[in-house]
């Protein structure tokens, strides 16, 4: 006999009562948690908002900023914008490096959309980050020349990063490979590569890049410092994401690589269409985190005086007429730092959801 | 000794004294064995006793150090052109069924024959909905492996590989891992491709499809094949103490 369908239970009905008693108040800890944190939004809020909004001064020089009372001073942001988003680029050119940062937003956004993963894909990839660096550089079209070392800001921060990730992944995901592969010669320089470079600090690995590239090379030959970073930058980045690519690949089970090796598949089509799939999907989050931390870590650059985006923002402090507004120009620069990473973020939990629908195992 | 008996028919797989070791342990220990076209070979023994490494050594899945193998008379060496050759014309089924999770039943079909094969990718689905209805599933052919029951994705690994066209088959304990009443579903689909007249090495302990498609069954102890036989003569009349003392553990649950 069929039992009738009954409707569900009191509690599982949603009233916004109901969500604040099961989330808010469902235990003794839970209640006094939530009154603490309530008690300390009501003593923190309204002064921070009354120094973000409500005393904040908005125009004017460095002196209405400076009268007794005044909250934040984003008269100094509205002053050092352009220069903590661009450095020392020429100001009549910054539509320049605009443009360029577009393009580079619009392939990364182009490259989220997996309909469109493939090889039309993969060779626009290089096309417009070459674009975008000669938009940058000009000397070609009319547009006038601007040495790397007039570059900075936020189009240098996405500059590093795009390209050294863009970089550094292929030749991670090869070193990982390597790493794992069954020739002991390939194993062993693998291994000794990530472990070294591992083992180093990143700073030390920009001096070293900007220091030893040039013993490297012929004497008439020079290589361009920001160049000289971008590949300690990749080199340092590729190190980790091997080890985080590795940990994928070992998640596979052999069975995999049999069953493709049984099918006649090479080597290289066996890693293209088996391992990698399934090896990269695995490893989504720590690859995020890994992309995440080295978009952070191209401000390092400075050391070897690059003017990147935190660069720019601490050098704008430095104009003796608006020294010590150092809390607004790190908010503003905070904040772009986050949107793009927390753009990232997202866009993985996205990706992830994506990747494994219906393919439970 | 191993046995070894001449057979009519072209041999298709030629084992001579095949060898092999796992660093110091002897796992398969002088085999020979000749199997004609459309052959079917059953190869039974207790666990450990080197079943799968054998069926392995034939598409090269493992190394053997000594001995020869020979599948159409290509030899198996360490020329990738003669690996590539043999793997391309032999299907192998394995115990855990190995579909590929990140791809759909019909991508799964169709990947080696559009990669290995060059074969144009309508033309390879076509083919792989064909071995689909084959193995009774045509309606999966859209979902994802995890999406499937045991006994269906063990036929979806038999499809997989018949996509390749293959003139043998390997299978390794195909329904060890199903649960009882999908062991048929996939027996019987072995059954039929049997009749087709396919060549097939199967190690399996299902008595009853030795019984009933094997023209010889092969037991294998230790490393070393102790006894080949029909199967009327093996169960009835097994030559070897140990071949008696197997099957009758086999053949009492
Ligand atoms: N990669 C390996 N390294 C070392 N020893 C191995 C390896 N693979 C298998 N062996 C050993 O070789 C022997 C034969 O293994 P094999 O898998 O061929 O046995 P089998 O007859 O298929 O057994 P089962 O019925 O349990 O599947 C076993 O003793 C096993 O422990
Ligand atoms: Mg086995």
């Amino acid at each position: 006999m069929d039992r009738p369908a009954l409707p569900p239970p009191a509690a599982l009905r949603s009233s916004p009562l109901h969500w604040v008693r099961r989330n808010l108040f469902s235990t003794w800890y839970n209640s006094l948690l939530t009154l603490l944190i309530l008690a300390a939004a009501w003593t923190l809020v309204p002064g921070l908002a009354a120094w973000l909004v409500g005393h904040a001064v908005w125009s004017g020089d460095a002196a209405a900023c400076r009268a007794e009372g005044a909250g934040a001073c984003w008269a100094f942001v509205a002053e050092k914008w352009r220069f903590s988003l661009f450095g020392t680029y020429p100001v009549e050119q910054h539509w320049r490096p605009t443009l360029a940062m577009l393009l580079v937003v619009g392939l990364l956004l182009g490259s989220a959309d997996r309909r469109l993963w493939g090889r039309p894909l993969l060779l626009l990839w290089p096309v417009v980050l070459l674009l975008a660096g000669l938009l940058m550089q000009g000397g070609v079209l009319g547009l006038e020349t601007v040495p790397t070392y007039l570059w900075g800001g936020l189009p240098l921060t996405l500059g590093l990063s795009v390209v050294g990730l863009g970089l550094a992944f292929p030749l991670g995901v090869l070193l990982a490979l390597g790493r794992t592969s069954a020739m002991p010669v390939f194993r062993a320089l693998c291994t000794v590569y990530i472990e070294l470079v591992r083992g180093v600090p990143l700073i030390s690995i920009l001096f070293m890049a900007s220091v030893m590239i040039p013993l490297f090379l012929p004497q008439d030959v020079t290589v361009d410092k920001l160049l000289r970073a971008q590949i300690g930058l990749v080199l340092f980045a590729a190190a980790y994401l091997a080890e985080v690519v590795r940990g994928g690949l070992q998640a596979i089970p052999k069975g995999q690589v049999e069953a493709a090796s049984a099918l006649g598949l090479s080597y290289w089509q066996r890693t293209r269409m088996i391992v990698l799939p399934q090896a990269l999907a695995l490893v989504i989050p720590p690859l995020v985190n890994t992309f995440i931390g080295f978009f952070k870590d191209t401000s390092l650059v400075v050391i070897i005086g690059l003017l990147d985006l935190l660069g720019a923002a601490k050098s704008a402090l430095t104009d003796p007429a608006w020294r010590g507004f150092y809390r607004e120009a790190y908010l503003f620069v905070a904040v772009i730092y986050f949107i793009f990473c927390y753009a990232l973020s997202r866009y993985s939990r996205h990706l992830e959801a994506q990747l494994s629908k219906g393919r439970r195992r | 000794m191993p046995a070894r008996e001449a057979h009519p028919g072209e041999p298709i797989i030629e084992l001579d004294g095949v060898n092999k070791w796992y660093g110091a342990f002897h796992v398969l220990r002088d085999v020979s064995l000749s199997v004609a076209k459309g052959e079917k070979i059953v190869i039974c023994g207790p666990s450990g006793s080197g079943k799968s490494t054998l069926i392995r050594c034939i598409n090269r899945l493992e190394e053997h150090q000594a001995g020869s193998i020979r599948v159409h008379g290509v030899p198996l060496d360490n020329d990738i052109k003669h690996i590539d050759a043999i793997r391309r014309d032999v299907g192998m089924v394995f115990q855990s069924f190995n579909l590929f999770p990140h791809l759909t039943v019909l991508e799964n079909c169709t990947l080696a024959p559009v990669w290995v094969k060059k074969m144009p990718k309508s033309e390879a689905e076509a083919l792989a909905r064909r071995f689909l209805e084959r193995v009774r599933i045509p309606e999966q052919a859209d979902k994802y492996p995890g999406q499937l029951s045991g006994g269906q994705q063990q036929r979806v690994a038999i499809a997989r590989a018949l996509c390749m066209n293959p003139s043998i088959m390997l299978f390794d304990e195909p329904t060890s891992a199903l649960d009882p009443e999908m062991v048929k579903e996939v027996l019987d689909v072995m059954v039929d491709l049997a009749e087709g007249g396919m060549t097939m090495l199967c190690v399996t302990h299902e008595m009853g499809f030795a019984r009933r498609v094997a023209d010889r069954i092969v037991f294998m102890d230790r490393g070393e094949i102790v006894e080949v036989a029909p199967p009327e003569q093996l169960f009835a009349d097994p030559r070897n103490e140990r071949t008696r003392l197997f099957l009758s553990q086999v053949l009492s649950h």
